[in-house]
């Protein structure tokens, strides 16, 4: 169901791991669902993303989507990651099964959601990023709100 | 080639090659239909004669009791529907189980779309029906309770001789899907007051299409099927002789070697039980502990998400199914690891081992130290896991 370079990704994930005192962490959906993406950035003072670093806690589409982000924002400037989307991250990994788009659109904002930490750290504001809308524990909240 | 480990065997078996052997002769030599009046046709009638006996005897039933079907999501279909309507004058209400399979669920969906009220009974932790719920649950206008015999999941045997005491004092009907429990442990649908059953060839190292209904004589269940005189007017459609041929010979073998292969099936599953819980942390038993199908292993890795885990086993050559959403294709988890009580989380990560009767000591070494590497391999990439040790520290 997966293609090769999923598989790929998925066996042999990049930049797998954490980055001591990241300039950027973001973590977004939520272990109710059953994806968790994290992403570290380690970004120089010419807004360079020198390091990126990924935990996820998903399926096979999952972990190869956080993969295959790292590698694009690897060596990037962070106003071209800002533009890295999910369908680049989809169309990099030679296309998801329909089920699993939602995956990319994760991998998506877990760099958003670093670049926003990295942002908020320094007093910055970067042009065209919105606070990202999902985080950890939204779920949960939601549905305790529910009872 | 690497070696394939089977060890999805609740999902389907094997065909055993004798069952094929039994088979092969009704494709091409015995092609005759049954319903004919010609000698060539009476060969596929007697065939179809001796397993619906085979079959009968294994359930302590009578041959004119088993009803074949094009297997268990039918007899299941058939059950309910018919039931709910020849007794629709009697009552509306519906009493089953929130861990059914969906041949089950899905279709008390469609009978409460017309008029049908159902409840569907918790579990306890370990998956048993509640007694006490099942009584409270009766109402005058209660007309069916279907419990499946053991669980496909977590492989939990209910405690069906009970349900079905309860059914016959208040003279309600009683279903049971027994098509995991079929071949694994012995059944007698007198003794449990069973009134109708529903069972699938391919789960006992038979053929797949094929499986049966049982129902009690004296049942009036409308026909499923329309168009013909097969199966006493109750499905029409010509037999699925060399299937049928199969199923029997299946059930036969399966009756056999009943205790030997259970023993030796419960014995290599809680030498996986004790390895995986042992060797592997933060890891916990789905299921009842003893009173489970033999065959039946299903654990929950913490921090780890189940689709993961079995592509990683996949690429080591190991067959095997989790409950995680990933894997159903939609956001919720196994609804019966959610019905024991897991919090989302925990069932994604949930895998099922399910033995067979050529499962072997050496496989099952195998497949712990596989498990046991793959899962520390995803944690070490789980956000959780990473959280929860920080947290420890």
């Amino acid at each position: 169901m997966y293609s090769e370079k999923v598989m790929d990704h998925f066996q042999n994930p990049r930049n797998v791991g954490e980055i001591e005192n990241a300039s950027g962490v973001g973590t977004v959906g939520n272990a109710k669902c059953g994806d968790i993406m994290r992403i570290y950035l380690d970004i120089d003072e010419n807004e360079i993303i020198q390091d990126v670093k990924f935990k996820t806690f998903g399926c096979g589409a999952a972990v190869a989507t956080s993969s295959m982000a790292t590698e694009l924002v690897k060596g990037k400037s962070i106003y071209e990651a800002l533009k890295i989307t999910n369908k680049a991250v989809m169309e990099a990994l030679d296309g998801l099964p329909p089920v699993k788009v939602h995956c990319s659109l994760l991998a998506e904002e877990a760099i958003h959601a670093a670049l926003w930490d990295y942002a908020e750290k320094h007093g910055i504001r970067i042009e065209g990023l919105e606070k990202p809308k999902s985080d950890i524990h939204e779920g949960e909240e939601e549905e305790a709100e529910a009872y | 080639m690497k070696k394939l480990i089977y060890l999805d065997n609740a999902a389907t078996t094997r065909t055993a090659p004798e069952v094929v052997e039994a088979m092969v002769p009704y494709f091409s030599e015995y092609y005759g239909n049954p319903s004919s009046v010609y000698s060539l046709a009476g060969d596929s009638k007697k065939a179809i004669t001796k397993s619906r006996e085979t079959i009968a005897k294994a359930l302590g039933a009578k041959s004119n009791e088993i009803y074949f079907t094009a297997g268990g999501s039918e007899a299941d279909n058939w059950a309910l529907k018919a039931a709910a309507e020849a007794y629709a004058s009697k009552g509306n209400h519906i009493i089953t189980t929130k861990i059914e399979h969906h041949a089950i669920l899905h279709t008390c969906e469609y009978l409460e779309k017309r008029g049908f009220e159902v409840t569907y009974l918790n579990v306890d932790e370990n998956g048993v029906v509640r007694l006490e719920e099942l009584k409270k649950a009766i109402r005058p206008t209660t007309i069916l309770i279907s419990v499946m015999f053991a669980n496909n999941e977590i492989g939990t045997i209910e405690p069906i001789k009970e349900i079905g005491e309860i059914a016959k004092e208040h003279g309600i009907l009683f279903h049971t899907d027994a098509v995991q429990a079929f071949g694994q442990v012995p059944i007698s649908v007198d003794e449990y007051h069973i009134d109708m059953l529903s069972s699938s060839g391919h789960k006992l190292n038979g053929p797949k299409g094929i499986g049966f209904l049982y129902i009690r004589t004296g049942l009036k269940l409308r026909s499923f099927i329309h168009g013909g005189a097969q199966e006493r007017k109750r499905r029409a459609g010509t037999e699925n002789v060399p299937g049928i041929v199969g199923y029997g010979k299946a059930v036969e073998r399966a009756l056999d070697t009943l205790e030997s292969r259970t023993a030796k099936e419960r014995d290599l599953r809680d030498y996986l039980i004790r390895r995986v819980l042992a060797e592997v942390p933060f890891t916990r038993l789905n299921g009842h502990r003893t009173n489970r199908l033999p065959n039946n292993a299903n654990f929950s890795f913490q921090f780890v998400e189940g689709e993961s885990l079995l592509i990683m086993l996949d690429m080591e050559g190991i067959c095997a199914s989790s409950g995680s959403a990933c894997t159903s294709g939609s956001l919720d988890p196994s609804h019966v690891l959610l019905a024991i009580g897991l919090p989302h989380e925990i069932a994604h990560g949930s895998l099922r081992l399910t033995l067979g009767e050529e499962t072997t000591r050496e496989e099952i070494d195998f497949v712990v130290e596989t498990v046991k590497k793959i899962v520390q391999k995803l944690r070490d990439m789980s956000p959780l896991y990473e959280d929860f040790m920080k947290k420890g520290r």
